[in-house]
This record gives structure tokens, sequence and C-alpha cells, in this order.
């Protein structure tokens, strides 16, 4: 859940910006500037990039510094910590010391954090598991921005009829609560036997293009309906008008004169909605509606974690903390980018 | 008045057959999907199938089709798990209770704290306090509700549940509140803290922004300049009418947790609530139980926001003009 609110809830720049500081520099340059100056959302965005950073290089730290596939079990295998070889899983240690239990974390390059259910190596999973979140994060948040601006941009240019009907969809989809659309749509998805074939785009139920495009759909109006109002107001404005006197058609009105306006709104909300869209890929996939195994996202770990918490409790906890460093980090990079692109903006987002 | 409410209910009218739709849609019309194999779950026998292509007219039109999957919802009341053999509506009302002290206790918290919270940062504004209570209020936005879930069952179920502090916390589950209030309280704290963090943060960031905002109107220069007290301003006048957003928007998030929002909770807590049914039915790829539990708790989620609405309008007469 992410909120905009006015300049209230920042840090305050306007006061720190005197006339000899805004003559002649462009709103973007000034946005940089103010960005720049906010050593909080610096470091977030900091933060922010070193965690996809490390993800994305998950195949290299499972290749070569915790030499496993951490996709595939390792059951009876085992590992050698200081001379000593012990097995990944070791026998007893449940209750009444009957079952199996991973090892625990090493803090060693392999097995860093422990293994899972399967001798499976935790650190590099996790890595992997931040990968395919962050992917359907940004790719879920990406997708709605688009659908929603250009169905905005449409109508809140075109008004009337066509915008009854865009914004009267846009109300119904918005109104059906999003969890169990998302439910609705996963569980369908998923159960379908040969994937979903629409045209020539062929799904098959373990494609992380499922949870994207879910998440995708389901945020759609959460954007659409402040770009829209924006674009409503932008288009009786004089430039408009000027551009209509001297004979402009209306894909140039949209394109040159109201799309730069609202790229603005389109940016702050960006972070906002990628933590969001991460917060709910986690929630589906722990639910096992999201990511499907063997595919692994931070939510499917947390689940596998769940099993172990009290026996290895580092399974269920690192993910976690991931995904809370990456949405607190976006969230505080959304709220940033406010301050510094659009310190009087009302515009609100709640998901 | 009037215009406005008939408007409304036109509208929650539009709503409900809009969900309806989409759900059929979704459940009975998805390209390359058999809805009969579907429904009947895991291993189906070929009599089970038939039954079901029989009961929802699956080889008919689908406005039929639609018309016989209102009727096994709503009239008739007879969709059979096919998972566990049982109706599925009288499950859902049983479970109904679970959910409903999960959420009432849940939002008593974040009511009181997030006044407390939101209220001390606008006054302490300028101070240290301000940004560090934003901070955390941020922290707990970006917590997932199952993952902090865990962290507390892990920390009092288990790793500290042999100190004093935690020693009293009963196993996970539920107790009826008829059966054992005492029981019922304790096991439930937890889970009521954990499912509160979100809305906590969530509202006492609005709230602190809508009192910043209020802090500028004229009316509250105007009661200073009266010489009211400090105290009375705050609480007279401008928490008033900070309060127009939280109160509107406590009503929708309260719907939406009832309708199956707090399935999260309710999971890593082992609450046997409707969103628990939800879930064991997700796991179980269930899809009569899932479909209904979705249009029950849809239409119970649009019923509650037009009942908002209805009752903003009465108490603010501008809303009924927009």
């Amino acid at each position: 859940m992410a909120v905009f609110e006015p300049e209230a809830e920042g840090i305050v720049f306007d006061a720190e910006e005197t006339g000899g500081d805004i003559v002649g520099r462009s709103p973007w340059a000034l946005a940089g500037r103010r960005l720049v100056r906010n050593k909080l959302a610096l470091a977030a965005l900091a933060l922010f990039v070193l965690i996809v950073a490390v993800s994305f290089a998950a195949p290299l730290y499972s290749n070569y510094v915790a030499d496993t596939d951490p996709f595939a079990s390792n059951i009876s295998g085992t590992v050698t910590l200081n001379g000593k070889t012990e097995p990944v899983l070791q026998q007893g240690g449940g209750k009444l010391g009957l079952g199996e239990t991973p090892i625990g974390p090493t803090w060693h390059s392999k097995y860093f954090l422990g293994a899972d259910n399967q001798g499976r190596d935790v650190a590099a999973r996790v890595l992997y598991g931040g990968r395919a979140s962050l992917e359907i994060g940004i790719g879920s948040a990406l997708l709605a921005s688009a659908i929603a601006l250009v169905f905005a941009l449409v109508a809140g240019f075109f008004g009337g009829w066509t915008d009854a009907i865009i914004s009267r969809v846009m109300d119904l989809i918005w109104a059906f609560p999003l969890y169990l659309l998302a439910i609705s749509l996963a569980t369908v998805l998923l159960t379908a036997p040969n994937g979903l074939k629409i045209g020539f785009i062929h799904l098959s139920a373990g494609s992380l293009w499922v949870p994207l495009l879910i998440i995708g759909l389901v945020y759609v109006p959460y954007i659409y309906r402040p770009i829209r109002g924006q674009v409503l107001s932008l288009r009786e404005k004089e430039f408009v008008e000027a551009g209509i006197a001297q004979g402009a058609s209306n894909f140039r009105l949209i394109f040159n004169e109201v799309l730069p306006n609202v790229a603005s709104t389109v940016i702050v909300l960006m972070p906002l909605m990628i933590a969001t869209t991460i917060l709910t890929e986690s929630a589906l996939s722990y639910l096992s509606i999201g990511v499907q195994p063997p595919q692994a996202s931070w939510g499917t770990i947390i689940e596998d974690g769940q099993s172990l918490l009290y026996t290895r409790p580092w399974v269920a906890i690192a993910p976690g903390i991931m995904i809370v460093l990456t949405v607190l980090a976006l969230n505080v990079l959304g709220d940033g980018l406010r301050d510094a692109l659009d310190p009087r903006s009302k515009v609100r987002v709640k998901g | 008045m009037l215009a406005f409410i008939v408007r409304r209910l036109l509208w929650m009218a539009l709503v409900l057959f809009a969900i309806s739709v989409l759900v059929f849609l979704i459940f009975f019309a998805t390209p390359g999907v058999d809805p009969a194999r579907q429904m009947a779950g895991r291993n189906p026998s070929a009599e089970t199938i038939k039954s079901i292509k029989h009961e929802f007219g699956l080889d008919r039109s689908l406005p039929v089709r639609y018309g016989l999957m209102m009727k096994h919802m709503f009239i008739t009341r007879d969709l059979i798990s096919y998972g566990s053999h049982t109706r599925v509506i009288p499950e859902i009302t049983s479970a109904a209770p679970v959910t409903l002290s999960l959420v009432f206790g849940a939002a008593i918290i974040w009511i009181v704290f997030s006044i407390l919270f939101g209220v001390a940062a606008a006054v302490l504004r300028g101070t240290v306090f301000d940004p560090l209570l934003m901070i955390l209020a941020l922290i707990g936005i970006s917590i997932p509700v199952f993952w902090l879930g865990e962290v507390v069952n892990l920390i009092t179920q288990s790793r500290l549940h042999d100190s004093f502090l935690f020693s009293w916390v009963p196993p996970l589950g539920y107790t009826p509140l008829t059966q054992d209030p005492f029981m019922w309280f304790k096991q439930l704290i937890f889970p009521w803290l954990t499912l509160s963090v979100l809305y906590i943060g969530f509202y006492a960031r609005v709230l602190r922004a809508n009192l910043i905002e209020t802090e500028s109107e004229d009316y509250i220069r105007t009661a200073r300049a009266k010489g009211l007290s400090e105290r009375r301003v705050l609480f007279r006048h401008t928490l008033r009418t900070s309060m127009i957003t939280f109160v509107s928007l406590f009503g929708l998030d309260f719907a939406v947790l009832v309708g199956g929002g707090a399935l999260l909770t309710e999971v890593v807590f082992g609450l046997p609530g409707v969103g628990l049914l939800t879930y064991n039915s997700l796991t179980a790829l269930d899809l009569p139980v899932i479909m209904t539990t979705v249009v029950y708790a849809a239409f119970f989620i649009t019923l509650a926001s037009a009942l908002v609405d209805l009752v903003y309008a009465w108490l603010d007469p501008r809303v009924r003009l927009a």
C-alpha cells in the first residue's frame, strides 16, 4: 500500500530554492537538483540498484561462489566444512529425533544461509527468487502503467462517450476487490492443462508471464484514475488550444502537448507501483498461486520456509528481509521523486 | 439526497452484475479450459464430470450457463465442494465469525494507534520524533503481513516461548468467544497486532498529512485568534476535519478485510476463517469453493462500500452534489 500526500509528508525543498537557483533551468533539471539534494532518497535509490544488481548476478553466485544448482534437489549431498564432511540433510533434529533437518547457515560460501527441505542452497535461491520477484514487480508495473496511460490519454483527451465508457469499465474493475480478482484469474490459468492460448501468444502455467500479466492487469485502474484526471484538465489548457488553433492533429496534441505533462506523474507513480506489485507478487506466491515451481520467488521461498520455521528460520526470514528492504527503498524513493518532481501534487495512489 | 441514493444504488446493482459476469467468464469461459474438469477437482470420475456438465448446463448457451451458476450460488445454494464433498455455503457462514473476530480486534488497535502516531507526528513537527515516526510508518507499510506473522510466530511460539515474556501464548488456533473469552483473546492478540501494523503505518501517514494541510486553513487561524487553547484547536477543529478522509478510508478497508483481505493473516496464524477456507481450496484447486467465496466476498465489499458512501453523503452534504 502506498500513498501520495501533499508536500507536507516529506522534506520541503522549496524553502532552499531562491530565485537565482531557478532562473534559466528546465523543470527536469530543477527536479534533478532537488533529488540529488535529498540524501535519503539517493540512499534508497542506491539500495534498490544494489538489490537489483545482486539479484541479477544470481547465476554468477551459484556458479562461482556457492557452486550448486539452486533448482535441483540435493537430498543425499554432502558439504565439507572446516575439513569435516557433513550431510546436507541431517538425520534427526526434529521432534523425537525423527525426520530430517536441512543444514543450517554455515556462513561460508557453500550453504551460506543453509539448505531447504530438498537440500537446495537457500542463499542462491534467495538471489534467483529476487530476480523473479523484481522481473515480475517491475514488468507488471510497466505493463499496468503503459495500458493505463494509453486509456487515460484517449479517455481524457477525447472526453464525451469515449471517456464515459472507458472510465466506467475502469471503475468496474476497481470495484472488484483486487486480491479476489487476482485469485480468480490465477486459479483458472494455473489449472488450465495446456496453458492459455490467445492468438499467437502461448502461456504455460509455469511461466513467469502468468503472474506478471495478472498483477499488471489488476493494477491498471489504480494508475488510470489519477492520470485521466490530469489529462482532462490539461486538455483545457491554453497551450493545447494554441495547438488546435495551429491545426495540429490529435495525435500530435496528445503526444507533444499532453503526454510530456503527465510524464512526471507516471514517473512519481512508478517506484510506488513497483513496491506494491512486489508485495502483491509475494503474497500470491505465498498463497501458491503466483510463481510456480521449479521457479522461485521471494514469496515461494517464504512459503517453503514456513514448515521449517522453528528449526531453520533463515529459509523464511532471508527472503522477507529482502522484500522489506526493496519495498522500503522504493517507498522512500517514491516520496523523494514526488517531492522533487511534483512538490504540490495531490495525487493519491492506494493499493 | 434521494437522487444520490438512487444513483448510488443503481451503480451498486451494475457493479454486482458486472462482478458476477466477470467471475462467470473467468471460471466458465476462459479459452482452452474445460470448466467441468476444473470444477471436479483432482482425479474426477466420469460420472462427476457428467453431472457437473448437466448441473451447470455446459452444453447450453452462455446466458443459460450464467443463470444456472447464479441459481446454484444464491437460490438453491447447493454448490458442492468436489474435494471434500461438503456444501460450500454453510462452510462459509460457519467460518465468518472467525474472520469478523480477527478484523474487529485489529481495527480497534489500528484506529487507536494510527490516531496516536499521526497526531503525535503532526504536533511534534520540526522535532526529531516526526521523521522518526514517519520512517516507522513507512517500514510498517513495507512489511509483507504473512512474513511478519511468521516472525511473530517464531518469537512467541518457539524462540522466546519459554521465557517469562511469552510463556502465556497459547498454541496457534481459534477458540470461539462464547466458549472461552479469555482464550479467544489470548489466541487473537498477536494476529490482531500483526494485521494492524500495515494499517497503523498507512493511516498515521494519511492523518498526519491531513492534519498539516488543515492546519493552514483560515478557520484554524480564526480559532487561534479568538483565543482558544492549542489543545482545543487541535481536538475540536483540526482533528475533526482531518478525520473525514480517515473515516472514509476506514469503511472500505474494513469491508475489504472482512471480504477476504485478512486471508494472509488467517493462513499464517492458522485461524479457520473465510480466508483460510479460500486458501485451503486454493491449494487443492477446489474451484466451486474459490468461485463462491470470491463472489460472496466481492458482493459483501460492494454492498459495504455503497453503505459507506451513503453514510458519507449523509454526514457531508458536499458529496451528494459531486
